[in-house]
């Protein structure tokens, strides 16, 4: 199969690749272009482990082709911190003791980031549901769930 | 050197903080290294043909066309692994269940696999595999499987000289059953049904394998214990132990799913055959097929009671199917089920079944959570009909300090009554209810297991240490392990770093698996400190020109006692690190040790549910959990496993099973179907820490893993009984099950 060159950037970074067209940005951005924060965890859109951004909307990478991502903005867990910072959900999570093994810590986060982009004072069942989409199965949530808590509410303060 | 490893009540400084982990921030960065981040130059991919029958015969596997393919490497078929197991049967199961021989005994069965340069190559060359099955007869239910004439899953296997199915029979107990029940007042008799279930994990099985033409190799894996899949793989392969070097990733959850090999030994087979690194990583789909899930079950119970309540016989047998091979899990089952009561008279039986489902592996607690459905579901029927509280009816039997248990061993201190009354006294317990819902509570127990362990400490020129375990860390067991050493050297825990060590750089660690790894890492952590104690103690005193005898080790710094010396000032582990050099070297402390006397854990849970009627479908509104810790060296991370496994005993209650259908084929191995608990499934869950040290840990430890995903299934089941008032019998009690059985109680 002849491959598809792509343009695209990746957290910030102006990014080129070639990739098969029927390859997943899922996998471009763990075997191409070494991104192996993005988990993949279904391959199937079950997960969430695969959570990043496309153009600022949430999407599961496995779902998205490679090819697809000519001339968008992607951004996934590297992107997250601001050079040493981490992102106070970031923070948050370290904080709360929200992750066990840790693999479906990155799809969190991004999710978590996104809901909070969006509504800055979730309720927990905003938090619960926002965050359906992405399994954990060491933590039954509790901690996630106080972390995007916690999180949100030092960057209400942090705009204020 | 010989320790004393009794528990000292000693004051902690350090341990029970609940400070930030080590693998924190690569963990939130995507910067942790998991079984399938590893890459190596040349790296071929490799990729398994599975078959698509419940059972079959091998008639024919034709590679030649898959060889040709531009890119493939190596085609491997169970040719290519001849039987080096020299009649271990344990081995030779994992040898056929990694590459199927003669017959395919479970949809999903490797029959083949491939390594090629990029994965299009090896799909397209895993689609040119010929083979030629022979169908056979098959079953995959646990009773179908025990009745006359059942297609037979390993011919070979017999039970009283004929054969069977059945595969193992084991029995616990003691006192007299029969003469049990003549005392009794009432007797109960019930029947249950559990479904197999996944543990679920959601990184799946991935490894990269190299060998080289001097037959060396090393293995990068996610695994729960590097040293035995070292043992294990080097044994099917005919390499030698020393010469594979097994690496352990960061794990993605294991829960006894990654005790075990799957794809790792064909992944060293291929990189042999090919002479190139290998990589491979399983689908979600074969994870749920081809990697062992834990056993469906069918039991019968029988309850005698007075009507003071005292229990005078219980008896439990349990069909556990193990999948196509023999295993222990009836055995397991019923050391547990009667574990957490003092009885005069009581049995338990554990019966293991061959199937056509995939070959079992552990999953947390073993066995225990399908016999606890069982006793707990049927003591509660016993309390209602007793007009007796479920917790008061189940204080007045629990087990006790000097009680025999069950499986033999008389008890030291344990937790169980502690549990129950702390469940009896929490406001949980008081809290309204209303229409449609019901509260039920369980208790339940795990053995915990210690095991061959060693540890490496090495204090750094600057004063640092560094602390080197072979257990694989599954849940932030590296931060509690640089608390217990940090609280033995007297030092603050960010002087410590924990790393897990690869097979090359330590001696045998068992695999972190029965609740092991801070206790008996823990122990040898603490035993190696107090060896390089003893070390800095000589340094200083050579340091100070007097007798090692008039040194001792008091807050991370040695101080001269006595008349003569008691004027000098102390020198600090930092102070005496730095003149290691001219001292006589580094200084170090090492550990190694069969660590026994682990403590049994017991939890009792409480859990308030709503049931639909229109829908059948069951909302958890509220949960408890209490366990026993012994000691809780990082609360946070005790809290995060009672509250993991809870979550789990939740969706394994409530969801989760295996469905097959006719065929003999899985027809749910996905998480679209196979639903695991999400976000908005759960409430906060609760959860109360009791510390009822172990006496044979020198800091009391007992496990804290596994013991809270056992009560779950029964805690629900009498939750949901007491909402719709009719009793549930068969997990999971999925929406299509509580409506049938609203329908069949003509509610
Ligand atoms: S890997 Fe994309 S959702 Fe699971
Ligand atoms: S922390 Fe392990 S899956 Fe979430």
């Amino acid at each position: 199969m002849t491959g598809v060159h792509v343009s695209t950037s990746i957290n910030g970074d102006p990014v080129e690749y070639v990739c098969p067209a029927d390859e997943s940005l899922l996998d471009v951005l763990r075997d191409r272009v070494g991104l192996t924060g993005v988990k993949e965890g279904c391959g199937t859109g079950d997960c969430g482990a695969c959570s990043i951004t496309l153009d600022g909307a949430l999407v599961c990478a496995c779902l998205v082709l490679g090819a697809e991502a000519e001339g968008r903005k992607v951004t996934t867990i590297e992107g997250m911190g601001d050079g040493e910072k981490l992102h106070p959900l970031q923070r948050q999570f370290i904080d709360n003791a929200a992750l066990q093994c840790g693999v479906c810590t990155p799809g969190f986060l991004i999710a978590a980031k996104s809901l909070l982009d969006e509504n800055p004072d979730p309720t927990v069942e905003e938090i619960r549901y926002a965050l359906a989409g992405n399994l954990c199965r060491c933590t039954g949530y509790d901690k996630i769930v106080r972390a995007v808590q916690a999180a949100a509410k030092d960057l209400r303060r942090q705009k204020k | 050197m010989k320790h004393d490893q009794k528990y000292t009540g000693q004051e902690f400084k350090v341990v029970g903080a609940r400070v930030e982990r080590p693998d924190g921030v690569d963990k939130v960065t995507g910067r942790a290294r998991y079984g399938a981040d590893a890459n190596a130059p040349g790296q071929l991919v490799g990729l398994v043909l599975r078959s698509s029958h419940a059972h079959a015969r091998i008639v024919k596997i034709d590679t030649s066309k898959a060889e040709k393919v531009a890119g493939v490497k190596a085609v491997l078929t169970s040719a290519d692994l001849p039987d080096l197991t020299n009649g271990d049967a344990g081995n030779y199961a994992t040898l056929v269940n990694c590459m199927a021989r003669d017959r395919v005994l479970y949809d999903g069965h490797a029959v083949a696999a491939v390594a090629a340069t990029d994965k299009s190559s090896a799909k397209k060359a895993l689609k040119l595999i010929k083979v030629t099955y022979e169908k056979l007869p098959h079953v995959t239910d646990v009773d179908e499987a025990l009745k006359k004439g059942a297609p037979l899953v390993q011919p070979t296997n017999k039970q009283d000289g004929k054969p069977s199915n059945k595969s193992g029979h084991f029995e616990f107990g003691h006192g007299d059953i029969e003469a049990g029940l003549l005392e009794a007042d009432i007797v109960l008799e019930r029947s249950y049904k559990t479904e197999q279930t996944h543990q679920g994990y959601i990184e799946p099985h991935a490894c990269l394998a190299t060998v080289g033409p001097d037959g060396s190799g090393e293995l990068w894996v996610t695994t729960q214990g590097h040293f035995s899949f070292r043992i294990m793989c080097a044994a099917l392969l005919g390499m030698d132990v020393a010469k594979l070097k097994v690496t352990s990733s960061e794990i993605g959850g294991g829960f006894g799913g990654k005790t075990h090999v799957w794809i790792e030994p064909v992944a060293l087979a291929l990189a042999r055959k090919s002479n190139r690194p290998v990589k491979m990583v399983m689908s979600r789909e074969e994870v749920f097929k081809a990697s062992g899930p834990t056993c469906a079950t069918s039991m019968d119970v029988k309850i005698g009671a007075k009507k003071d309540g005292t229990i005078t016989a219980a008896f439990i047998e349990c069909r556990y199917s193990d999948g196509p091979f023999p295993g222990i899990w009836g055995m397991l089952g019923g050391m547990t089920a009667w574990a957490c009561y003092d009885l005069k008279n009581c049995k338990a039986v554990g019966v293991d079944v061959l199937v056509n489902r995939p070959k079992v592996a552990a999953y947390r607690a073993p066995s225990a959570p399908m016999m606890a459905f069982g006793v707990e579901s049927t003591i509660d029927q016993l309390a209602k009909e007793l007009d007796i509280d479920p917790v008061e009816f189940r204080l007045r039997n629990v087990a006790k300090e000097g009680t025999r248990s069950s499986y033999g061993p008389i008890y030291g201190p344990i937790g169980i009554e502690p549990t129950l009354e702390a469940v009896r006294d929490h406001p949980h317990m008081r809290a309204k209810l209303r229409k449609n819902q019901g509260r039920g509570m369980a208790s339940g127990f795990w053995f915990n297991i210690g095991g061959q362990t060693c540890s490496d400490l090495n204090v750094g020129v600057d004063g640092t240490v560094n602390l080197t375990v072979g257990t694989v860390d599954v849940g932030g067991a590296r931060a509690s392990l640089s608390l217990i050493a940090a609280e033995e050297l007297g030092i603050s825990y960010d002087q410590v770093k924990t790393n897990i060590g690869d097979t090359s750089s330590l001696g045998h660690n068992d695999t972190t698996e029965g609740s092991r790894g801070t206790f008996s890492s823990g122990m040898a952590t603490i035993f190696a400190a107090r060896e390089a104690i003893e070390v800095m103690k000589s340094r200083a005193a050579q340091m100070w020109g007097i007798p090692e005898d008039a040194v001792e080790w008091k807050d991370g710094e040695a101080r001269a006692v006595g008349a003569e010396h008691g004027n000098l000032p102390a020198l600090s582990l930092k102070e005496i690190a730095a003149e290691a050099g001219a001292t006589g070297g580094p200084i170090a402390g090492h550990h190694e040790v069969t660590a026994d006397g682990s403590g049994v854990s017991f939890a009792s849970h409480i859990c308030d549910v709503e049931v639909d009627p229109e829908t059948g479908k069951t909302t958890v509104l509220r949960y408890t959990v209490v366990q026993d810790a012994g000691k809780a060296i990082h609360p946070d991370y005790v809290e995060g496993q009672f509250q993991g496994a809870a979550a789990q005993g939740i969706g394994w209650a409530l969801n989760e099973e295996y469905v097959y259908g006719e065929d003999g084929c899985l027809q749910n191995a996905g998480f679209l179907d196979y639903r695991v608990p999400v976000c908005s499934d759960l409430p906060f869950i609760d959860t109360k820490i009791l510390e009822i040290p172990n006496p044979n840990h020198p800091y009391g430890i007992r496990g804290v893993g596994e013991c809270s995903i056992v009560p779950p299934l029964a805690a629900i089941g009498n939750a949901v009984s007491n909402a719709v008032g009719v009793r549930l019998n068969h997990v999971p009690m999925s929406p299509p099950r509580i409506l049938k059985a609203l329908d069949d109680a003509g509610a």
